[in-house]
């Protein structure tokens, strides 16, 4: 992957830079040696590093202002960071960015049971939410996998989804309302605490925006009440086509189940050596499918779901029993990307979304792919929702095997695009997608949203390198 | 008055028009917000029809001059809906370019999400006349800014869609609603927000201060509906005795709380989204006013006719921004809609940022200047 080219005369003045930024913050909050800048170098995606220039933590929103101003004043880019959990390279520094860690913003400032909300500073994690408001039977929607470790501001950034967006939609349709501080140091509230904003939907193109429009100081999130209960059931099929055609029975028959996820074979073997959650070896596909509501309304809805599955001959179907069994198959699910970091030294997770109708088509073309490059793919996908996972394993000290996995997650993402789908789904675009949106998108699409980039900030200072191919940065510049 | 059929030739006169355009689908909201003063009129109506339908894909593509009765017809025969349910309030040959233009969701917004968190992709014609495409057919989209939902909402004052493709659902098997009765307004939002507090999924959830009744609906199927209506009674039984309405009753009632039969025809309307529990407050402050209304949203959404004068709009706007709320201005004389803010205004550093996005789409401000704001 190309790297931007360093602004000119940045790198030279380091010293400087740093010393400006130790004038407007406490010691504490800005970190110039190479030791300490290490952890920095990388995110989710690790098979790209790059030391930044500095990182700053901020504490306050007054903090994020004094940044902004300075890295506008001087013309220093701007990386912004939260727990460093991208799987597509968003908080990848750049040698002449400061990265701002938003981790010391980590304080839950209202929660609102009545009006159903809570806002939170930037650096709380997503699972924190939940936990603050689930005494009072509430919970915030959107779950990631990273759940335990991704911040707030991080799932604003790249609208993160989870596999139980199928109900409850991804980040963008559970919030109320934004801080930002622009790249002039302006504070801009955006949204608010009532459903619906007047004026545009700055709100909505803000969330996703990978850190380009601004930095994140405060977020209003929806809560809501959590459901009865919930239980998952498995069914596990001869075939990806007949998984599929389930899926698409299920779907058609009216019933929207909070979670419906596919897992083929391989890696359906890969998360039961590890999550040991009785998940059947001798199925080519498996459905996770859950339900919620009372103990009633769960069994009606999970017995309509087996008399679907039971048209397509399920080789196994079992539905859990207890609390721990359910836990037990959603670890095994949550779990998937370590469960296949345990047989392969390394992966690349993909996140391209295909229409459904489109499943088995894509994934035996995938297959081929992976038969054509020599490395191994394993499948999970968000089935509801078309949102596909393909885990090609590779092995990083070997640069051949690295260079063929980059190439065969492009082919899978170029086929997401060729039957009717796009190349992220819930990741983001990033570094690692960054070339690959001139296959989705026409130069007058690419330059329409550099435009509006450029509203937000002129010199292209925040997150530069990242979204749209290099050579917007250079135009802008 | 323009009304060009293919995308191709409402790209043409964009790219070569002289000056200001007014643009709208059937003009059936011309009387909302502010008018726009054009020598010109671009009509989306024959860009129209429905070009994808995909049921057990939950997605929907039409043209934009496609009518919104003839999209929820075409769902209603294969057991599926739009999720906001958007209002009927202009007639019925208002579009689903008008509708997703302005942003207008229905009681299920409560819980089920505004029109804009259903818009997947759009195809629009820019200020330049360019053909753009942005988000696509699928449900989960991350891919670039999500400029879908910059352009839905406003107004066509960046873009003309020419298509758009959004989620759909299926139709509950039934729906029932639990109404309470002899409630003032601050008891009767307590009531909502204890019923969108509770486990049972409320997909509407309505106050009418002239009934003094709280009316909460559930939506899922029969067994479901059953068992939720009579749990949420009882869970709600310091508010009263609840009486449940059935499935017929229920879809009469709410279709009359999405197209705002319970506000009479006074001359100016208002929508305003603020907080639930503020809604109260502002029936209390502009009753006195000749202002009356109900809540739709668990209280969050008021909708408000009254007076047409700048006096009344000036108080109705000052209610809402006591409580940090918004406003819309949805009928009124032309002379009032003029003079006054028709929504919200913004603070400067916004509207820097706003000016130079929308002359990004729209460099020579040609798009229904002044719809959203004076220019």
């Amino acid at each position: 992957m190309q790297q931007a080219k360093p602004k000119p005369g940045i790198l030279d003045k380091r010293a400087e830079i740093i010393a400006g930024l130790q004038a407007i913050l406490p010691e504490r909050a800005v970190i110039g040696d190479n030791i300490s800048l290490k952890p920095y170098e990388t995110d989710g995606l690790s098979a790209y590093k790059q030391m930044p220039l500095a990182v700053v933590l901020p504490e306050t929103e007054a903090h994020v202002v004094a940044i902004m101003k300075f890295c506008n004043l001087h013309g220093v880019r701007v990386i912004p960071r939260g727990a460093g959990t991208s799987l597509s390279g968003g908080a990848l520094p750049m040698a002449d960015a400061v990265v701002i860690g938003m981790m010391r913003m980590n304080k839950i400032l209202d929660i609102n049971y009545a009006d159903r909300y809570a806002v939170v500073q930037p650096g709380v994690t997503n699972i924190a939410i939940t936990q603050a408001v689930q005494d009072e039977q509430f919970f915030y929607a959107p779950d990631p996998s990273s759940q335990l470790a991704c911040m707030i501001g991080g799932n604003v950034s790249m609208n993160s989804g989870g596999a139980h967006c199928l109900k409850y939609g991804v980040t963008a349709n559970n919030l109320l309302g934004l801080r930002i501080v622009t790249i002039e140091g302006e504070i801009l509230e955006i949204g608010g605490k009532q459903m619906d904003a007047a004026g545009y939907d700055w709100l909505g193109l803000i969330t996703g925006s990978e850190g380009q429009l601004g930095i994140l100081t405060e977020v209003t999130v929806r809560i809501l009440r959590s459901p009865e209960g919930a239980r998952a059931m498995l069914a596990g099929f001869a075939s990806n086509e007949v998984a599929g055609q389930c899926v698409d029975a299920i779907i058609s028959s009216g019933i929207i189940p909070v979670a419906l996820e596919f897992m083929d074979k391989p890696a359906i073997h890969a998360c039961e050596d590890f999550a040991h959650a009785g998940y059947p070896l001798d199925a080519e596909a498996l459905l996770i499918i859950e339900v919620e509501g009372s103990e009633t309304e769960q069994s009606e809805m999970l017995a309509r779901i087996r008399d679907i599955c039971a048209a397509y001959h399920p080789v196994s179907m079992r539905v859990s029993q207890t609390a721990e069994e359910s836990a037990a198959i959603w670890k095994g699910r949550k779990g998937a990307f370590g469960a296949v970091g345990r047989i392969s030294p390394d992966y690349l997770c993909m996140d391209g979304t295909i229409p459904t109708s489109e499943l088995p088509n894509v994934l035996k073309r995938i297959q081929a792919m992976s038969d054509e490059y020599g490395l191994k793919v394993a499948n999970i996908f968000h089935a509801g929702d078309g949102n596909l996972h393909p885990l090609i394993m590779f092995d990083a000290n070997d640069a051949e095997s690295f260079h063929k996995a980059e190439a065969f997650g492009a082919d899978i993402l170029k086929l997401c695009v060729e039957v009717g789908g796009c190349l992220t789904g819930e990741h983001g675009v990033g570094i690692e997608k960054r070339d690959l949106m001139s296959v989705q998108f026409t130069p007058s699409e690419l330059d329409q949203q550099r435009r509006i980039k450029s509203a937000f900030d002129p010199a292209w200072l925040l997150n530069p390198s990242k979204v749209f191919p290099l050579s917007g940065l250079a135009a802008a510049e | 008055m323009m009304s060009p059929d293919t995308e191709d030739a409402l790209a043409e006169i964009i790219r070569t028009a002289s000056g200001p355009l007014l643009v709208q689908g059937n003009g059936t909201k011309a009387g909302m917000l502010r008018p726009v003063q054009a020598s010109a009129t671009i009509s989306t109506a024959n860009v129209a029809g429905i070009t994808l339908y995909a049921p057990n894909e939950l997605v929907m593509s039409a043209k934009s001059g496609t009518r919104l009765v003839e999209i929820e017809a075409a769902l209603a025969k294969a057991g599926q809906q739009m999720i906001c349910e958007p209002p009927h309030i202009h007639g019925e040959n208002q579009t689903i370019g008008g509708i997703v233009g302005s942003n207008l969701s229905g009681p299920r917004r409560v819980t089920g999400g505004a029109m804009r968190d259903h818009v997947l992709g759009v195809r629009a014609v820019n200020g330049n006349g360019e053909i753009l495409k942005f988000g696509g057919r699928v449900l989960k989209n991350v891919t670039g800014l999500d400029v879908g939902k910059l352009l839905t909402g406003s107004f066509g004052t960046l873009a003309v869609m020419t298509e758009i493709t959004f989620k759909v659902l299926p139709v509950s098997e039934a729906t029932g609603t639990v109404v309470l009765s002899g409630l003032d307004a601050v008891r009767g939002v307590a009531a909502l927000s204890a019923g969108l507090g509770s486990p049972f999924s409320v997909s509407g959830a309505a106050y009418l201060p002239h009934e003094k009744k709280v009316f909460l609906r559930i939506e899922d199927f029969a067994s479901s509906v059953k068992y939720r209506t009579e749990k949420l009674a009882s869970q709600l039984a310091e508010f009263g005795a609840a009486a449940i309405l059935d499935t017929d009753a229920s879809k009469i009632f709410w279709r009359d709380v999405r197209d705002c039969k319970f506000l009479d025809d006074a001359p100016a309307m208002w929508r305003l989204s603020v907080v639930p529990s503020a809604g109260p407050a502002i029936l209390a402050a502009l009753a006195p006013l000749g202002v009356t209304g109900f809540l739709d949203w668990g209280g969050g959404l008021v909708n408000l006719s009254g007076p047409a004068n700048e006096a009344t709009h000036q108080a109705v706007c000052d209610a809402a921004r006591a409580v940090g709320g918004m406003w819309w201005l949805m009928r009124a004389p032309d002379p009032l809609r003029t003079a006054v803010d028709v929504v919200p205004p913004e603070p400067p550093a916004l509207a820097a940022i706003r000016a130079r996005v929308q002359a990004s789409f729209d460099p020579r401000g040609i798009l229904n200047p002044g719809r959203l704001r004076a220019a």
